[in-house]
């Protein structure tokens, strides 16, 4: 499974969801380098998750472009794969023919997509379901599987809408982990949304902060940590602390009522 | 030693009597062997009546001699091939016609707000009503036959595929989408799957329908079919054939539904079903 990254470019980007309504964001500029693993945070309304869907070609942008090594998107492609909050997998279909789904889309003989639904289960972890009913997994597992469906494309960019937020700790924390070390390792780009500070740092090479309405990029912060990380180590609760202030300072936030008394008494 | 040996049986027998097919057997055996009692204990009062006597031939015992003679003179086997052809073309016609508009239902609101009101209104008119005018639109018994049977069975066809459609998850048609699929690919591997256990049983009811309403349509004009040899049985007065075509319709219709409930049962993705 040889995959390999992208050159980002989003020029120019402005969404607004009708004649009526208001500007979702308003020319929004960024480059993302080959390899790189972006973070894209920011309270909920700030328009991350439709710059996703954007970059994913599920929806058109009302004006600028997102290039993709040049290639302008404009609909949804195998080359960029989106992986939702929920795995939205198909019940009728086990481990692997949820897996192999994208591949029977496209002209793919019965013996390479064999291999490469093998291939990218093993990298899930998961050959002994292979054969299982996707219904008889643990929400992580199915995850796992949606995971395993988008990496079978061998995509060049991996498209994350807060993945990971419908599981439990110790789950998320794992599977954050694997998605970041199977990118590097095959060398493709990951863009993800989400709430989470710390899978922000656990996961990203660089964080960029969405704020405002209409919403755009108002800080950015690169993650320069050494793999494997670890969210007990100094270094990375040093940059956790640093990525919350940036946050708070970019969302114009405001101490709660009741931390200011208490800070007062 | 025999007593060991009986004592295994035993046990086995009760561990036979536990198994779920087992019990489902025999709750099944029992039920016709009531009604097969209440028909015989029937057939003796009738027999034992002097104003019912003439009617002797409708007992369970004379129905059950017709069954070797009407095999023998092939009635049997040509009314259900006739009826069967009958039966098949109206119910394939009705899949036919009912599943793409049923797709186009539950896909487009539109189409399903469109074609709603229409649709319930053609529905409720009984297909046997639908009869004077097939008997002068088709040349043959045969075509008219076959349109009741498709006017009859298309509904519940046409409204389980609609309904089962809208039950699909949106998002499975965000993710084929995302992962590369076109149309064609969409309606193959994510709508037809997902809505199979619907269409499966709205071809059951369809079925049902269809069988109601097949031998009532075979008492008129034609000369062949189940319809027709009951009404044949009727006139040359061998009640003891038309009770053993009776219960030949009640046969045949018990196990094609049962071919549809395994059907349904194979291919349900649902839990718990």
């Amino acid at each position: 499974m040889a995959i390999r990254g992208t050159e980002i470019k989003i020029q120019g980007l402005t969404h607004r969801y009708g004649s009526r309504s208001g500007v979702t964001f308003n020319r929004v500029d960024l480059v993302s380098p080959p390899g790189e693993a972006l973070a894209i945070i920011g309270r909920s309304g700030c328009g991350k998750s439709t710059l996703l869907h954007i970059l994913a070609g599920i929806l058109k942008p009302t004006e600028g472009k997102v290039l993709l090594n040049g290639t302008a998107i404009s609909a949804p492609s195998p080359r960029w794969v989106m992986m939702f909050q929920a795995p939205h997998l198909f019940p009728w279909m086990t481990v692997s023919q949820n897996v192999g789904v994208g591949l029977s889309f496209g002209r793919w003989s019965r013996q390479e997509t064999a291999e490469r639904v093998t291939e990218a289960i093993k990298l899930v972890e998961l050959q002994e379901f292979a054969g299982s009913n996707v219904q008889d997994l643990s929400g992580g597992q199915q995850q796992r599987v949606a995971l395993a469906r988008s990496l079978v494309m061998e995509p060049e960019l991996l498209l994350l809408d807060e993945p990971f937020s419908a599981l439990d700790a110790f789950t998320r924390a794992s599977l954050q982990k694997d998605v970041r070390s199977i990118a590097k390792r095959k060398g493709f780009n990951i863009v993800f949304v989400t709430h989470d500070i710390d899978e922000a740092v656990i996961m990203g090479d660089r964080a960029v902060i969405m704020a405002g309405s209409p919403g755009n990029i108002v800080h950015e912060l690169d993650i320069d940590l050494p793999d494997p990380r670890d969210r007990h180590d100094t270094a990375v609760q040093a940059l956790r602390t640093r990525l919350m202030s940036t946050f708070q300072e970019a969302a114009n936030y405001k101490k709660p009522v009741s931390a200011t008394l208490a800070a007062a008494v | 030693m025999s007593h060991a040996v009986a004592s295994a049986g035993e046990g086995g027998f009760c561990r036979l009597m536990k198994h779920r097919a087992v019990q489902s057997l025999g709750w099944a055996v029992g039920g016709i062997a009531i009604l097969a009692t209440l028909w015989l204990v029937g057939g003796y009062f009738i027999a034992h009546n002097p104003t019912t006597k003439t009617f002797v031939k409708f007992g369970l015992v004379p129905t059950l001699e017709a069954f070797p003679e009407l095999w023998g003179m092939g009635k049997i086997q040509n009314a259900l091939a006739a009826s069967g052809f009958r039966l098949g073309s109206g119910l394939l016609l009705a899949i036919v016609i009912g599943v793409p508009i049923g797709i186009l239902m539950g896909r487009i609101k539109w189409f399903r707000d469109f074609t709603n009101s229409p649709f319930q209104f053609v529905r409720m008119i009984s297909p046997l009503s639908w009869m004077p005018l097939a008997v002068l639109v088709f040349a043959t018994w045969n075509g008219s036959i076959i349109f009741l049977i498709s006017i009859a069975a298309v509904w519940p066809v046409m409204f389980a595929t609609a309904a089962g459609l809208a039950k699909v998850d949106p998002n499975w048609f965000k993710v084929a989408r995302n992962l590369g699929a076109r149309p064609m690919h969409i309606l193959t591997k994510v709508i037809m799957p997902a809505i199979t256990f619907d269409v499966l049983s709205g071809i059951r009811l369809a079925l049902g329908v269809a069988w109601i309403v097949l031998v009532p349509a075979e008492y008129l004009g034609v000369t062949s079919g189940l319809g027709y040899a009951i009404e044949d049985a009727r006139e040359t007065l061998s009640y003891n054939h038309l009770t053993a075509m009776v219960v030949t319709i009640g046969i045949v219709g018990y196990f094609l539904d049962s071919i549809l409930v395994a059907l349904i049962k194979r291919y349900s993705w649902h839990r718990g079903n």
